[in-house]
């Protein structure tokens, strides 16, 4: 099981990359800042960054105070 | 509908009063001037600005509402001779070279919430007021037959003018005004107008269309200072137009006391829209509905009242939708040499309806906001229908917000039978009829009929069904959309805590602008205890407050952000964009700036506008809570819809099995426990706010923000006295 942002549960599947989660979840926002295990991973390698089982995702949306 | 020409609509114009003033530069962003304009007796004088009201209301929204709160009574109504409607533009505004600086704020007491109401807009009006030589104009009175105000900065002439003739029809009259006080076409872009339309004479929430000339499409566009009544204040006023003219209006007009600092800001941000935008928002080639789509994959998306907060028709008035109907490659800046330039329209738009049918008009919009209250909210999909309704509101005068609010609130009463088509004279108000809602709308603009009624909001009309139809009010007041007497925006807050507070908090009633705390609240998940959303609640509503008393625009301010602001400290702050802020008050005024600075000028203006709230009879514990469809679900169909998800948290943050348990049972449960938590939620902020329990600024709080002038102190100890505290 993959916890994000200590909230939203995401089936572990072998395999799984960070846009899997982020399909999961359907977080469409384009500003986003992921981090895995609390090591920031740049947009590049969202496609291709492998999470394992148990890992500690963090998604966060960059907006806040009004739209 | 044919249009009279305007040299006969020029010839029907009599004087009524003429005033010569001295042209005076704008000195560090201040003309130091107000206008003052009476129309019962057409008076017209000028007001100084003195170094107090810099020092505690800086500018905007802040000088406004200290002009009317000397200028009423504490039980002025709305449509009182002294109720005030004021324009004020602020310190920054004008700057022109950063993104978002040509805003003004409207302000007046609401017709629909009795409070004041300040409303934030865009165009060149603004500007060239203090271009002209005025920080802030504030009209009083009422005239007895319709007028114009012709504000002439080139000459130094104010005149009012009686104006029988031309319809108000925001688009013709702007277009007829423009092209009656320009001298030619290039002498089109000094000119920017204020209207309202027809249906601002019978709604309570009509609202002002503020002009500027698009030189390319060379047509007069509009923003919209839309909430709270503004426009119904204005033709009360009987005042058709405003006419502000002032050539060679540039960055340079501020005289700021150091450019280099505005220059250097200027350039840091326009260089990061031109390299981020296009990988970000977007905001130049869609502008704000490019949040339909995600709104909708959220479940934030507000369907049939807010019932719900998704529609699998979503993607059809989505993004991708809207960036084919705008017209692209078009700098679409609400003031010139806005670079974030997301004042989107569309041209060449046929429309069906109304007394415009048949005509092609463009189109200035639809924003988010439109897109989902005109649209999904009301179960319409269809981008032209949006368009049509967008078009219509605008030229009408009406609040495009309160009316797809108040249109779902009676399309809801009709979906349960509270209303039939008996009632409604005729009309069919199932979910997605377009035809009868365009022709709700129509009726509304000519006072008559159903539409009428849903012309004076949700708050009336709520007690019009209870006392009419024997509706119940509990139900009434759970499903219908206001606090305050104002109408919700566009977002579904029944996952966010936080945003439920952002929204009946605000002094205002419920509308976006003062915090937006969706994602930091239910997504990211960074708020999670009630202290840290009292912080938030604190931080960024005293944020926002700031644009508005400098003459500035929000969006610039995140919807664009530098490349490494994930990296920085407190990225939701977007630290590099406030240091921009603080470069351009330091190079307007010279005075050094941090940014404790920025939000204390913002707590001395947001706690005296709590403090007028309080002399209005409101602002205290009581006016600050939700109605509970923005809290939770209302229907068994609400609950059902989301079961899976309430069930957990009954069972996870309640401790309560929902096995065996009725839906009505378990909603009385869930209810309970979130109406605990939204008392919780009040006492923090009144808490991290300075406030007593009531939600009343304690006197220590008048004296750290220095806001503790005698007539305060007076509202606020009557108050504490009332509550026992
Ligand atoms: S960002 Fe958009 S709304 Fe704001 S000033 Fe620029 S064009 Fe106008």
């Amino acid at each position: 099981m993959i916890r994000v942002n200590d909230k939203f549960d995401v089936e572990w599947k072998p395999g799984m990359t960070i846009r899997d989660i982020l399909n999961e979840l359907k977080f469409t926002f384009p500003m986003l800042v992921i981090s895995v295990n609390g090591e920031i991973i740049p947009k590049e390698e969202w496609d291709t960054r492998q999470v394992q089982d148990g890992d500690d995702v963090k998604v966060l949306h960059m907006i806040a105070g009004g739209r | 509908m044919s249009v009279i020409p305007v040299e006969v609509l020029k010839k029907a114009h009599r004087k009524l009063a003429e005033y010569h003033y001295e042209l005076r530069p704008v000195e560090r962003g201040y003309a130091n001037r107000t206008l003052y304009i009476n129309l019962s007796d057409m008076t017209i004088e000028e007001k100084p600005v003195t170094e107090e009201m810099k020092r505690i209301f800086t500018g905007g929204r802040g000088f406004a509402l200290w002009l009317l709160w000397n200028a009423v009574k504490d039980d002025t109504r709305w449509n009182d001779p002294e109720n005030e409607l004021i324009i004020a533009n602020g310190p920054l505004c004008g700057i022109l070279s950063y993104p978002g600086t040509g805003k003004s704020t409207v302000v007046t007491i609401s017709p629909l919430t009795n409070l004041v109401i300040d409303s934030n807009v865009g165009g060149m009006v603004g500007p060239y007021l203090k271009g002209a030589g005025f920080d802030a104009l504030e009209i009083q009175g009422k005239a007895d037959r319709d007028v114009i105000i012709v504000i002439d900065g080139d000459t130094g002439t104010i005149t009012i003018e009686e104006a029988p003739l031309e319809e108000p029809y925001a688009h013709l009259l702007g277009r007829a005004l423009t092209e009656m006080y320009a001298k030619n076409e290039a002498d089109k872009r000094n000119i920017a107008v204020v209207t309202a339309g027809h249906g601002a004479e019978f709604s309570r929430y009509g609202m002002l269309n503020f002009s500027w000339y698009d030189l390319r499409r060379k047509e007069v566009r509009f923003k919209q200072a839309a909430r709270g009544g503004t426009g119904t204040v204005f033709r009360d006023k009987r005042i058709k137009a405003i006419v502000v003219r002032k050539s060679g209006f540039t960055a340079k007009s501020n005289n700021p006391a150091k450019p280099e600092l505005i220059r250097k800001a200027s350039q840091r941000i326009n260089k990061e829209i031109v390299e981020l935008d296009d990988k970000q928002n977007q905001m130049r080639k869609v502008g704000t509905p490019y949040l339909v789509g995600i709104m909708n994959d959220y479940d934030l998306l507000p369907v049939y009242n807010w019932q719900y907060g998704m529609h699998e028709d979503a993607h059809k008035i989505s993004k991708i939708v809207w960036m084919g109907l705008f017209t692209q490659g078009v700098p679409d800046g609400c003031h010139y040499g806005c670079m974030l330039s997301c004042s989107h329209g569309v041209d060449h738009f046929h429309l069906r309806t109304g007394p415009f049918k048949g005509d092609v008009v463009l189109v200035d919009g639809p924003e988010y906001e439109n897109a989902a209250g005109l649209g999904a909210n009301l179960g319409i999909f269809d981008p032209n229908a949006v368009l049509e309704l967008n078009f219509y509101c605008d030229t009408y005068g009406i609040d495009t917000i309160s009316f797809g609010t108040s249109m779902a609130f009676a399309m809801e009463c009709y979906q349960r039978g509270i209303l039939n088509r008996e009632r409604t004279g005729g009309l069919d108000l199932t979910w997605g009829n377009i035809d009868a809602v365009l022709e709700t709308l129509h009726q509304l603009a000519r006072g008559e009929g159903f539409g009428l009624i849903v012309g004076q909001g949700v708050r009336w009309m709520k007690q019009f069904f209870v006392e009419t139809y024997g509706a119940d009010p509990d139900f009434l007041n759970d499903i219908g959309m206001e606090v305050k007497g104002l109408e919700f925006s566009f977002y579904v807050t029944k996952e966010s805590l936080a945003q439920q507070g952002g929204y009946a908090i605000a002094n205002k009633g419920p509308q976006h602008d003062e915090a937006w705390l969706i994602f930091m609240d239910m997504v990211n998940n960074q708020i999670p205890t009630f202290e840290d959303k009292a912080e938030a609640l604190h931080y960024f509503p005293m944020w926002r407050t700031w644009f508005s008393l400098h003459g500035l625009c929000k969006l610039p301010w995140n919807d664009i952000e530098p490349a490494d602001n994930a990296f920085q400290p407190e990225p939701h702050k977007v630290p590099e964009h406030v240091e921009n802020y603080c470069w351009l008050v330091e190079g307007m005024t010279g005075v050094p700036t941090t940014p404790d600075d920025l939000i204390l000028s913002s707590e001395r203006v947001y706690n005296f506008q709590r403090v007028f709230n309080l002399r209005r009879g409101s602002g205290r514990r009581e006016h600050d809570y939700p109605p509970y469809r923005a809290v939770g679900p209302v229907t068994v169909e609400e609950y059902e819809s989301r079961r899976e998800r309430y069930d957990k948290q009954l069972k996870e943050e309640i401790g309560v099995d929902p096995e065996g348990l009725s839906t009505e049972e378990k909603m009385r449960i869930l209810r309970e426990h979130r109406m605990k938590r939204y008392d919780q939620l009040l006492d923090a902020v009144y808490e991290r706010r300075g406030w007593t329990k009531d939600g009343i600024p304690t006197l220590e709080t008048l004296r750290r923000l220095e806001i503790d002038f005698p007539d305060v102190v007076r509202v606020v100890k009557k108050a504490l006295e009332e509550t026992g505290r």
